[in-house]
This record gives structure tokens, sequence and C-alpha cells, in this order.
């Protein structure tokens, strides 16, 4: 039909269109030129007929794919899936966490054939997942970060989650060893349990190595407010402190700050040496192209979470390839190397852990015996509400 | 020769906004052919997403309601001359009053409990707005910029009370309040999967037009929109029609954030802050603060949002796009507010009445 000349035509106009401005998402126009003649129906027909061959593969994201953040370590893990044969991935990037994530569910069911879904936001899942794992009993939902409980949720969830905090409290012993000033500061969301724990393993780490080092945090009330994360950002900077980390849905604005006002920042999420060329000392990152690489060749064997030949509970540290550390940047010695890699080879071959008693929290009490160990599965871990000794903050408030 | 002039009208009425929309396609299928999609296969897709089949379109349909509701927000103080922008505002705090009445008397029958709800809802939303009106009306705060900052406030106070006095210690990761029970939920209407919310947009936009236009309120709400002063002079209270309408404004809203958390989340917590406020304001002046144009502009751009799947997963363009869909739509569509009046076409023929 007509559409050939106007197709050669606008793939010309995108290579211009993409130097002008990289507003446009990247990845996908490529692809989006050879299937634009498809509509709605066609995709259906497609998936009816195709799906037999290729396993249909759906991953909704919060926000762009392309933040420097938690969207874009779950978009790298899904590309890196893609190029698995066999398994073909249909992508949809800010789906809000309201009934529009149910309708985006259903129509990759309905309309792409999707029997495997990864909705990667923590909200997704209460009610929404589990609203439509009832009613689609044959499609397969795995859920980031939520509790998967046998006895209320359906047996077509599953959920898995990385114990970042290794990531980070290995970044704790880097910024340790390299501040000047001995403060270092972490710009956080909320005071929620998982973010809590990031915190207390930074400092953990930093104070293992820095016992005078000082964690200030700021808690800016949000998962994405980059103005008060830039804002956080320089009144730290203001205090001298010359390290800064965070756990925020994306870290680009607090990276970019720091590098501008010439202080240290370690990363997260994702790598973001890109953005702190000079200052970039380390970063806790997800490994979720590991952790979709293993789930699709056990989809591909034909293991099923139904039939329990895929756990409904995965978690993973280090070992299991669930987290892993961003390059070392330019500032970090050869020492502070080796002393992080030296900690990492232990929490890999389990001969420590980070909650090891006794530990008090910036309020004095003790928190963890003397007596006592966590290891990474304990659940008192994940339903921390407490900042550890030398944390400049509050729970609450 | 009347029934001639009106007819021209209605249709200055509905050309204008079609010609509009098409304006927007076409300059939106240029856009879709500088990021690499084929328009034709594009406006093909957005119709089948948002309108195509009964099962897309319920998805439009699900999309819309909140946003009927929500424009009320805007739609009713407008009327009054007010640019109200504080929906967001009212629907978190709207949600967050329903949970609470909910929790209050969740052991009473089902429909008490959802009555309760509602009425708590549009209690706390209406209170919310009716304070920018009192605002305005005794201490002249411009309306605009207090509701504006009136939603970070609520939404601070929502965080602040789902994450301390009313927070489920069990909901660890995400602070919630507690939930309302299965049986006090609202449910989807007969035979579709849209809630209630659907039912409720249309009849209270239904009802907010009869209140304007069949109502003395209504009339004494309008010439004191039209004019203060003469409104003043007239003996019209005008104090008490700020404050009233506001309240109802803020209402509409409040019963939206009511609808989320009972047909949608469940629970009270950071998700009832999802823009809804701020397309219920785009869907209101596009509607011209006609609150039944608002049914058929929230059902327009709960399309464009339905679509804006397809066009990621069939097309690749990027997730943005339907945002830029949703730009020009509304710009073209605004932009046409101003060629009323500017064709002979649709001008009544004055003419023709002297010459008999």
């Amino acid at each position: 039909m007509n559409q050939r000349p106007f197709l050669s035509l606008s793939r010309r106009q995108v290579v211009r269109g993409l130097l002008a401005s990289t507003a446009f998402g990247v990845a996908r126009l490529a692809a989006g030129c050879s299937s634009s003649g498809d509509t709605a129906d066609d995709a259906a027909k497609d998936a009816a007929s195709t799906g037999g061959d290729d396993l249909v593969v759906g991953f909704i994201y919060v926000g762009p794919k392309d933040d420097y953040g938690y969207n874009q370590s779950h978009a790298i893990g899904a590309a890196a899936m893609a190029k698995i044969p066999g398994i073909k991935i249909v992508e949809e990037a800010n789906v809000p966490e309201t009934n529009a994530v149910q309708e985006t569910m259903r129509s990759m069911i309905e309309l792409d054939g999707a029997k495997i879904l990864f909705p990667t936001s923590f909200g997704y899942f209460d009610p929404h997942i589990l609203q439509l794992a009832e009613e689609f009993p044959e499609v397969q939902f795995f859920h980031c970060g939520s509790v998967y409980d046998e006895k209320v949720h359906p047996s077509n969830v599953g959920s898995y989650f990385g114990y970042i905090d290794e990531a980070q409290y290995i970044a704790g012993i880097v910024a340790g060893e390299t501040t000047k000033t001995d403060k270092l500061g972490f710009i956080a969301a909320k005071p929620i349990p998982q973010v809590l724990r990031n915190i207390n393993s930074f400092t953990l780490g930093a104070r293992s190595v820095n016992p005078k080092a000082t964690v200030q945090v700021i808690f800016t009330g949000d998962w994405s407010l980059p103005v008060k994360e830039s804002e956080a950002t320089n009144s730290m900077a203001d205090q001298s402190i010359d390290v800064v980390t965070c756990h925020v849905d994306s870290p680009k604005v607090i990276m970019e700050t720091a590098e501008k006002r010439g202080i240290y920042c370690s990363g997260y999420h994702t790598d973001q040496a890109p953005l702190a060329p000079k200052g970039y000392l380390t970063g806790a990152e997800w490994d979720w192209s590991s952790v979709y690489t293993q789930y699709a060749k056990d989809l591909l064997g034909g293991k099923t979470l139904m039939d329990g030949g895929i756990p409904h509970l995965l978690r993973g540290g280090f070992s299991d390839r669930f987290c892993t550390l961003s390059a070392y940047g330019p500032a970090v010695s050869e020492k502070v190397q080796a002393d992080a890699n030296a900690v990492k080879e232990k929490l890999i071959a389990n001969e420590m852990a980070i909650y090891q008693g006794e530990i008090k929290d910036n309020t004095g009490k003790v928190q963890i015996p003397s007596d006592k160990k966590y290891d990474q599965k304990a659940i008192e871990l994940e339903q921390m509400d407490w900042l550890v000794d030398g944390v400049d903050g509050k729970v609450a408030g | 020769m009347m029934q001639m002039q009106s007819w021209r009208k209605t249709l200055e009425f509905i050309c204008i906004p079609l010609g509009a929309i098409l304006a927007a396609l076409f300059a939106f299928g240029i856009f879709c052919a500088f990021a690499g999609g084929n328009p034709f296969g594009v406006y093909y897709s957005i119709y089948r997403a948002a309108f195509g089949s009964w099962s897309a379109f319920q998805n439009t349909l699900i999309r819309a309601s909140p946003l009927m509701l929500s424009a009320l927000c805007t739609i009713l103080p407008a009327r009054l001359g007010l640019v109200i922008i504080g929906n967001e505002g009212a629907i978190v705090l709207g949600g967050l009053g329903a949970v609470a009445v909910g929790l209050a008397i969740q052991g009473g029958a089902p429909i008490i409990v959802q009555l309760g709800m509602a009425l708590g809802g549009m209690a706390v939303g209406g209170l919310w707005i009716a304070l920018v009106g009192i605002l305005r009306h005794y201490r002249a705060v411009n309306e605009t910029i207090s509701s504006l900052l009136m939603n970070y406030i609520a939404i601070a106070l929502l965080n602040q009370l789902v994450e301390g006095p009313m927070r489920d210690p069990s909901s660890l990761n995400k602070p919630s309040s507690y939930p309302i029970a299965d049986v006090n939920m609202l449910g989807n209407l007969p035979g579709m999967r849209v809630h209630y919310g659907l039912l409720f947009g249309i009849i209270a936009c239904i009802l907010a037009y009869i209140l304007i236009q069949r109502t003395t309120f209504g009339f004494a709400a309008r010439m004191a929109g039209g004019n203060l002063r003469a409104a003043k002079i007239a003996g019209l209270p005008v104090g008490k029609l700020t404050i009233a309408i506001c309240f109802l404004g803020g209402a509409c809203a409040g019963l939206a954030g009511m609808v989320e958390v009972a047909a949608v989340h469940g629970r009270a917590n950071i998700s009832l802050n999802s823009n809804y406020g701020y397309g219920g304001v785009l869907v209101a002046f596009v509607a011209r603060q006609n609150p039944l144009a608002a049914i058929l502009v929230s059902i327009m751009l709960g399309g464009i949002l339905a679509s804006a799947g397809i066009l990621q997963r069939s097309h690749g363009l990027p997730d943005a796009t339907a945002l830029v869909f949703q730009g020009l739509v509304f710009l073209s569509i605004l932009y046409s507010d101003s060629l009323y009046g500017r064709f002979d076409f649709f001008k009544e023929r004055a003419i023709a009445t002297s010459e008999v």
C-alpha cells in the first residue's frame, strides 16, 4: 500500500529528530517502524496464531523507562529477557497505580496474548494484580517487592525481591573510606522498612571502616520529588557532607546536583556513572537481567508457579545475582576497592552477616542483642522501623 | 427565521470542536510520522483501543468516570466566575474522609456504610473547597492560587495520616489506612467492569446542569458571576452563594475520591493522588464549563488515555505519545474557542431579517 514511502521517509526523520532532541524514548523507535501497520486486532490474531512459538511476556512500569532509576533497572532486565529465543516482550511505561494498570494487564492478556506478566511497581500488587490473577488463573503474575502468602494469594502469583542492602553495605564501606569530612548523606523517600534497611546497611558499612562517620538522613516524603531531592543534596553539600546516596525512584537529580557541587555520590537502582563522571564512587544496582533470564529459562522449560516448578517467593542478594555494584569511579583508591571487594566476597560466601549484634539504634536502644545475628532472610529485617546508631535522623515525622 | 438562526448556532457548536479535533489529529499524525509510526495505523489503533469494541469502550469509560466528578469541581464555581483547580486536593481528602467514616461505622449494613462513606467524602471535599470560597470572599485571596496550593497541603495531609495515625501496621512498604471490608465495597455496574463512579458522574453532571440552568440558585450564581456589583445591588447573598457553590464543587470531587477508595483501592493511600484532579480541570475548560459537555469530553479524554497502551505496544511509540496527543487535542479545542462568530456561514442572517 502507500505506507512504504511514508515509512522510509519517517526513518530518516527519526534520526534527525533524535539528534535534535532526546525527548523521545530511544530504544523502541526502530522496532516501531516495522510493526506500525499492525492494529490491535491484527496483534490479537498474531498472538493467537504465533503464540505457540513465542512466549509473550508483558512488562509494566510506573514511570518512564529511561529514568536512571527503578523503572530503568527493570527495563534493562526486560531487554535482557527479550534476547532469549522464544520470548517476546511487550512493554508499557507510565502506568499509574490505579485501575489503569488493570486495564493494561487485561489488554496485554487479551490483545497481545501475554501469558506472563511482570507489573513492576510495588503499588500494582494489592488490589490490582490480585484481582486480575483471580480472573485469569492461567496467566502468571510476577511481582517485585511484595510478600507472597499462600493462604490468601492466588497460586498464579509470584513475588521476587533482592537484598540490595548488601550492595548498600559495600557502598557504605567505599563512602566511609573515601570521605574526608566523615559526614555522609542519605536522601530517602519514605521511612518504610525497605528504605530504613538500606540506610542502616549503608551506615553500618561506612562505620565498619570509619567509626567516626555519621550519616545525615533526609526524607523527602515521596518517591519522585526532583525539586526536594535537589534541595536536599544542596543543603547536604552546604553542611560539608561529601558523599551522598539515596533511595528514591530516580536518583538522576541527586547525582547531577552532587557532581555540580563537587562532592562524591553513590548510586542506586542502576548505574548513574554517566551523570557524575568525576564524583561517582559506586552504586547499589539491581541485577534484574540475571533474575529475569533465570525466570525465562524456567518458563520456557515448562515450569510454572501453579505446579510449584517456580517458587512463589524468590529472594536473593549478591550470591544469587539479584544485585550488583556499579564499577568503581575514578575517586575510589585501589586500597578502598580491595577492602570493599574483600567484604563483598565474604558476603557472597556467607561468612558474615550485616546485622550481627550488638546493634543499637540512634536513640541508644539495643535493637539486636550481642548474641543474635540476623541473616538476610530474617523476617525482623523486613519489619525494620529504627535507624542505626550513627544516623542523624528520625523515623517518625 | 428564529428556527433558522438556532440551527446555524447549533451547527457552529458542533463543527468548530469537530474541526479542532480533526486539526489535532492531523498535527498528531505529523508527530507520529516523525516518531516513526504510520499515522493512519495510529489513528486506527486509537479508534480500536478506545471505541472499537465493547471491551475497549469499557476501558475508556473506566478512565472517564473519575474525570466527570472531578471536572464538576471546576465547572460549578466557574459559573460564579471563580477559577478553581483544587480538584486533586478535594479528591484526596474526599477519599480519606470516606475511609474514616467507612471504618468508623463498618459494623453497619453495607448500604449504610456506603452511604456514610459517600457523605463523608462529599462533606470533606466540600468543606475543603468551601474554604477556598471563604478565603476568596472574606479575604480576597486569589482562588486559583489558593486552591492550587491547597492541593499540596491535602496530599501532605494524606501522607501524614496514612503514615501516622491512620496507618495499618501491616502495610509495611506502602503505608495505607486499614482496609474497608469487602462487603462494603461498591463493586461494578451490572454486566460491566466499570464501577459505580460512572453512574455517579453522569448523574452529578446532569444534576449540575439542572442546578445551573433551571433553578433560581443557579441563576443567582450565574448573575453573580456575570457582574458581582450588580448582583450585590440586586440584594443577592454573594458570600453565601460563593461558599455554597464551592462546597458543591468540592463535594463532587470528594465523591470521586470516595469512589476511588470504595470501588478501586479499598483503602486510602498515596494512590489516591493520581492526577484525576488535573485531568478534571482540563475537562472543565475544554467543555467550556458546561456540565453536559463534560460527560462527552471525559469520555474523549478517557479514550485517549485508553489508547496510550496500544500506541506503546503495537506502534513502538514513546510512552509520552498519548500525552502529546492529549496536549494537541486540548490546545486546538481551546484555541478554537476564539473562532466562534468568525465564520460568516454560521452567522445569523441579520440581512435577511431586514429584507422582510
